[in-house]
């Protein structure tokens, strides 16, 4: 290098050097399609692709769903094809005749503002432990896990006592029963998830392996083979005076299976907790209970809510098997509504599932929208 | 010394343990007793046998789709779990492979940079997960598969098919004697072929010099079978089908519950795969990528060799339990009546003998056999994955 640095310098710019034309633009509309979709001659093939194919799939979508949809009427004529209609499209006022149906199935019409009730207290309830900042929380979980249940069945299944009438679950259907199956799952299965959790990390080895046994069998079998377990072997087990009936069956079987994969969320939870915590607050004197009630669970719940919510996710969608043990959930009542003469036209099933696909993804998809906001703010949380 | 009277903390909560453990025993051990008396008296009172004794009695219903031979009159329950587990398999089998396919397509598709692409997979991984599987089969059954044309106006296919609110019928390929020596040429071929990568990698790794082998090995899978073929004097004929007055004669029947369940379950679980695809792609650093770009390796290449292997060791767990997720889905399939080992066995056995106990029990151990055995041949693959650790 010493013989570089020596040398005379041989060339020094007398003149300024040409001047470059300026950098193509990279902010802006076109900048940001040039870089989004037009980068290279292959993306420029693909971007055309799939404009082709969104032109050819999404016009006939929206053709037959809104332009060409028949809005009203009250019965299978004004969805079939007619002069004035040679081609019609989705058949919305089958939806709208039913739709009490598929809210509230046979419920009495006379007593159903009991759901609509029903329905606000869950929503209250929901919202109360949902606002991550909410007032008095604490107070919130008391209401969800212990008022709302009995005030529920009491609105719900009726109390000569208090002058309700009595309704028997087989009359209750539609997204009734949906929103209850999911409910109760969720419900039992955050405290018995939560026990089970312990119960695999304990240190007695029976408890442990009680748990690990029913979590790993439950996790290994389909909800369907559970729900018939529940359905035709639990009446089994019992004396026959007490057999449950059919919802509380489908219910438990549920909220067996929900506990189980809650089990696994809560634990993933509680390895999230740094053991130091633990010793801590056995250090303070802390018993066993008490340092689970007070310092693990409240982080480990927080840290996992997002899990726990995509399990309620799950398990909203898996409500819809309990149709195939004979409860007369939402999809059920879509399906025998579906098989009505007095509607039948080449599109009321389209129609029927098209209504009962934008239920569940609208509920759904506004869950994990919520997931992934707490999933943030925890994230926002953690860093320093 | 009042140590010696008072017991220590630590052999309290001993013995609080061993109590804990002998109470917890009690009452499982009570419940289990009370729901065997139980059922025992329910049973009794109902007037139903207990045990597998039904397993070897005829079975007298029919199954719609049967890869192994079946006769209502004469084959007996135990026949007919075979016949169900073998439809499951087989949809779930089938199933897995184009959820992969598609899963992974979807998957890379969601993490291109082109806007337009990712937007669409995105759309389609949202959509598809947040509508329950029950209610996507139930559409491809219902409102697509049956309003297809009916049997008299069947849809003719390129090649001799079908295609009605029935099914999908296909020609039959019919083996004659020969057939063999051409399966047989296949293999050879195919063995030929590895043993040359495998020479190929070694030469490689000796000398430092790559050898393209591609279309060599190609050829050599393709080409003796072919030779065989043609030297055995074709011996491979189709039965086509014909469509009859009230059915379709001869031919491959592809039942519609079978392809609206097979639909449902690849199009749903496929959206799950790409969700851990994606989550894989984006767990390898960027910085492995562009220290492989630095090295000069090319973008296909630095993907095969740098960004595949590590995230294949983060998708390889979530995958496996889509899988399961699959295998255990495919039970739905008795919504729509297509006949896997649900709808056969807690269906329509369980509704002729009525022995519940048994008949849930068995259904439920075939699944926890099926889901243990998956996980196994998964873990094993993902040793094969996993990196080497120093």
């Amino acid at each position: 290098m010493a013989a570089l640095s020596d040398s005379p310098l041989v060339f020094l710019r007398q003149a300024p050097a040409q001047r470059l034309s300026p950098p193509a633009p990279r902010g802006g509309a076109f900048g940001w399609l040039r870089a989004n979709l037009f980068s290279s001659p292959g993306n420029i093939a693909l971007t055309l692709l799939c404009g082709l194919f969104v032109a050819w799939a999404v016009p006939p979508v929206l053709r037959f769903f809104l332009i060409d949809a028949v809005w009203s009427g009250s019965d299978r004529a004004a969805c079939l094809a007619s002069p004035q209609m040679p081609r019609p499209g989705a058949c919305w006022a089958f939806v709208r005749v039913w739709f009490s149906y598929f809210v509230y199935g046979f419920y009495p019409i006379g007593q159903r503002w009991r759901v609509d009730l029903f329905f606000m207290a869950l929503a209250f309830g929901v919202a109360w432990l949902a606002w991550l900042s909410a007032p008095r929380r604490g107070t919130g979980a008391v209401y969800f896990f212990v008022v709302l249940p009995i005030l529920s069945i009491i609105l719900l299944n009726g109390a000569p006592l208090v002058g309700l009438v009595r309704v028997p679950t087989s009359l209750w259907g539609g997204i009734l029963v949906t929103v209850i199956v999911a409910t109760v799952g969720i419900a039992v299965s955050l405290p018995l998830g939560i026990i089970l959790a312990l119960g695999r990390r304990s240190k007695i080895p029976v408890v442990r392996l009680f748990a690990v046994t029913f979590i790993e069998f439950v996790r290994g079998v389909p909800l369907i083979t559970v729900l018939f377990m529940a359905s035709v072997m639990l009446p089994l087990f019992v004396p026959e005076r007490f057999a449950p009936d059919k919802l509380l069956r489908a219910l438990i079987g549920v909220a067996l299976f929900a506990s189980a994969y809650m089990a696994e969320v809560v634990r993933g939870g509680l390895l999230a907790i740094p053991p130091a915590q633990f010793e801590a607050a056995q250090a303070l004197g802390l018993p066993y209970w008490r340092t689970i009630a007070l310092v693990i669970l409240p982080q480990a719940l927080r840290v996992t809510l997002p899990n726990i919510v995509n399990i309620f996710i799950a398990l909203f969608k898996d409500t819809t098997l309990v149709f195939v043990v004979g409860i007369f959930d939402f999809l059920h009542a879509i399906e025998a509504a579906r098989a009505d003469p007095k509607w039948a036209t080449p599109n009321t099933s389209v129609t029927g599932y098209a209504f009962a696909a934008l239920f569940y993804f609208v509920c759904c998809y506004g869950m994990s929208r919520y997931a992934r906001r707490v999933e943030a703010r925890l994230a926002r949380a953690h860093r320093r | 010394m009042t140590d010696a009277i008072q017991p220590s903390p630590r052999n309290a909560r001993r013995v609080g343990n061993i109590a804990l453990q002998f109470a917890v025993v009690a009452v499982a051990g009570g419940l289990v007793y009370a729901a065997v008396v139980n059922a025992a008296q329910n049973l009794a009172h109902a007037n139903i046998a207990s045990g597998f004794g039904f397993w070897n009695n005829t079975a007298g219903f029919d199954i719609s789709q049967t890869l192994i031979s079946y006769s209502a009159s004469t084959s007996t329950f135990g026949r007919a779990f075979w016949v169900g587990l073998l439809n499951t398999l087989l949809v779930a089998g089938i199933g897995i492979v184009l959820a992969t396919v598609l899963g992974f397509f979807v998957g890379i598709a969601r993490l291109s940079r082109n806007w337009l692409v990712a937007r669409l997979a995105g759309g389609y991984v949202e959509l598809i997960r947040n509508v329950p599987l029950l209610l996507q089969i139930l559409f491809w059954y219902n409102a697509v598969l049956r309003s297809l044309p009916e049997l008299g106006d069947s849809v003719p296919l390129r090649g001799g098919g079908f295609l009605n609110n029935r099914g999908l019928f296909l020609p039959r390929p019919e083996f004659a004697q020969g057939f063999g020596a051409v399966v047989l040429a296949l293999l050879v071929g195919m063995v030929a072929a590895l043993l040359l990568r495998a020479w190929a990698r070694r030469y490689q790794k000796r000398t430092g010099t790559p050898i393209p082998i591609l279309w060599f090995a190609l050829a050599l899978i393709v080409a003796p079978p072919l030779v065989v073929f043609v030297l055995a004097g074709a011996p491979l004929s189709f039965s086509f089908p014909q469509v009859g007055r009230f059915n379709v004669m001869g031919g491959v029947e592809i039942l519609p519950e079978f392809a609206a369940l097979l639909f449902a379950l690849s199009i749903y679980t496929a959206a799950f795969i790409a969700e851990v695809v994606r989550a894989g792609v984006l767990a390898v650093p960027i910085g492995q990528t562009e220290a492989a770009q630095a090295l000069g390796l090319r973008s296909a290449t630095t993907l095969r060799f740098v960004v595949v292997p590590q995230a294949m060791r983060v998708i390889v767990p979530p995958l496996t339990n889509q899988y399961l997720n699959l295998i255990k889905n495919s039970s739905l399939a008795v919504a729509i009546g297509y006949p896997d080992l649900v709808q056969v066995f807690t269906g329509s056995v369980l509704n002729i003998t009525g022995q519940a106990v048994e008949v849930v029990a068995v259904t439920m151990a075939v699944y926890l056999a099926i889901s243990l055995f998956t996980s196994l041949l998964m873990n094993l693959y993902g040793r094969t994955v996993a990196v080497a650790e120093r």
